[in-house]
């Protein structure tokens, strides 16, 4: 293998854990990201001729942790506290490199960030991915996303938010916002691309969520974000049929969904339930729990599910509970309140909201109402990024009104 | 802020539009979008236009006018319609960029649109 592949191997697979490492020490991120990529240049430029050392990953902090010396002692002249991070970061053990990318997650998502910049800041900052690509999963251009990387990684300097764990008093709150910044790294895995999304993205955010539950053990919502994603997973093979056409997750044979990942879901679950502590992420792993076992009872028990999205609602604002329940619903057989129910909410806010459209659809089609559901399923599809599922709604569309079997 | 779509489509995409066979998931899909940019509220303007075949394009060079049948330059994904939306930001534009049944199989550009020309 030639250097510059070695280079990008260390840099994909060590960036987070490094950068942590030194952004900790140095309680700053621009600095700690200027070090470090010096030490990868070093690398290119050293290692072609010495060979590639036996610890590149310890070789690669030791130059990193040198060149943030260099750059402490250069402005100690105007801040005796630089002063004594460099003499910390000197004393600081290379041998034996702490997982510090824990705090790091609590500085990505620290409420004094722009919550916009929270998720990206953190994909950037521990998993190493470049700006092009996060503005890509975003869908903002890569010049906004820079920007907003850059501010807040100034803001984290100019408002001093620190490198560390926080205390028991903000736990909650705090976790909370890690939580959503890994969902919305998992989501948009999920939705972006083109079929299949992108799941890189997906595994990503999966990876985080492990790194979670490992150092948080005693944190349910930890374990009910994992088992969630953990269920969609499981899901991946069976979403899309060998032609590439979308299947919902009630047509989905459960055959193709995978075991091993519903069980250590299902494990994550239980454990979060014994610690007492309900909420939003349990309650829709618990909803896709009971989706999971229809392997082994084909009728699904509808009205626990619809238990676990009155708490949802009672938990949350979002409308996407609303619509969740409103389609267990119908499938439980009571079209016509989902109808109602569905009626309530807000227009403003369901305007342009794609999984709005698609369930009004099918809750019409159910209420044997097939103009109304032939509209509202031609908003969803305008609406729509991904052209497996314009082609799902399509179908539907034009079937509305034939006997359904 | 105003932003102009502008769908960009091959020859084989516009072809569709013709094709029996294809030309209702074509149209399909396009009146979906146009309705769902219509019900958000946010459409200023915008036209589907005819295939570049059907273009003239005229230059004047040195003082003289050049008149040529078809589109300048030729080029694989050509002008196939445009809108214009008034929306907060480019992050918005892009949102309704992405949904677009072009941005899927040719692309979509963005385009912020000029301030009106004030009288001097």
């Amino acid at each position: 293998m030639n250097t510059q592949a070695i280079i990008e191997e260390i840099a994909r697979d060590s960036y987070g854990r490094l950068l942590a490492y030194l952004a900790v020490r140095a309680g700053d991120f621009c600095a700690a990201e200027d070090a470090l990529s010096d030490a990868l240049l070093e690398g290119l430029r050293q290692w072609p001729e010495t060979g590639v050392p036996a610890n590149p990953c310890g070789w690669l902090m030791a130059v990193a942790k040198r060149r943030l010396v260099d750059a402490a002692r250069h402005q100690a002249v105007h801040r005796r506290e630089e002063e004594k991070i460099g003499l910390l970061i000197e004393q600081a053990q290379t041998a034996e490199l702490p997982d510090d990318r824990l705090k790091l997650l609590f500085v990505c998502t620290h409420p004094a960030i722009d919550f916009a910049a929270r998720t990206p800041l953190m994909l950037q900052t521990i998993l190493g991915l470049d700006g092009g690509r996060i503005a890509s999963a975003f869908l903002t251009s890569p010049a906004t996303m820079h920007q907003r990387l850059v501010r807040a990684k100034s803001r984290i300097r100019a408002a001093g938010i620190p490198f560390r764990i926080p205390e028991a008093a903000e736990w909650p709150e705090r976790v909370g916002f890690v939580l959503d910044a890994i969902y919305a790294a998992y989501s948009t895995g999920w939705d972006c691309a083109a079929e299949g999304g992108d799941s890189q993205l997906a595994a990503e955010a999966v990876f985080l969520a492990r790194l979670l539950v490992r150092e948080l053990p005693s944190e349910p919502e930890v374990r009910g974000l994992l088992a969630l994603m953990l269920h969609c997973e499981a899901r991946r093979a069976a979403r899309f049929s060998s032609r590439g056409a979308f299947i919902p997750l009630s047509q989905q044979d459960p055959a193709l969904w995978d075991y091993a990942m519903i069980r250590e879901a299902e494990s994550h679950v239980a454990q979060a339930a014994q610690l007492g502590r309900t909420g939003r992420y349990q309650l829709e792993a618990a909803i896709q729990s009971v989706h999971a076992a229809r392997r082994d009872h084909p009728s699904i028990n509808w009205p626990i599910i619809l238990e676990f999205y009155d708490a949802l609602i009672a938990q949350s604002d979002g409308i996407g509970a609303s619509i969740g329940r409103a389609a267990a619903l119908t499938e439980s057989g009571d079209p016509q309140a989902a109808l109602d129910a569905l009626n309530r909410l807000p227009s403003q806010r369901v305007a342009n909201h794609q999984p709005y459209w698609a369930t009004r659809g099918h809750v019409l089609e159910c209420c044997r109402r097939p103009e109304e559901a032939r509209q509202a399923w031609q908003r969803a599809i305008g609406l729509t990024e991904t052209p497996s599922l314009r082609a799902y709604l399509s179908d539907r569309m034009v079937r509305v009104g034939e006997e359904r079997d | 802020m105003k932003y102009m779509l502008l769908f960009k489509e091959t020859e084989a995409d516009l072809a569709q539009r013709n094709d029996p066979e294809k030309a209702p998931a074509y149209w399909g899909a396009w009146a979906a979008y146009c309705e769902a940019l219509a019900g958000s509220g946010i459409m200023q303007s915008g036209e589907g236009l005819q295939p570049p075949s059907t273009a003239t394009t005229v230059r004047i060079r040195d003082g003289k006018r050049e008149v040529h049948d078809g589109p300048y330059p030729e080029s694989k994904e050509m002008l196939g319609g445009f809108f214009v939306i008034d929306v907060p930001d480019l992050d918005a534009a892009l949102e309704w960029a992405a949904r677009s049944p072009s941005a899927s199989y040719a692309s979509t550009e963005i385009r912020p649109v000029l301030p009106p020309m004030t009288e001097a």
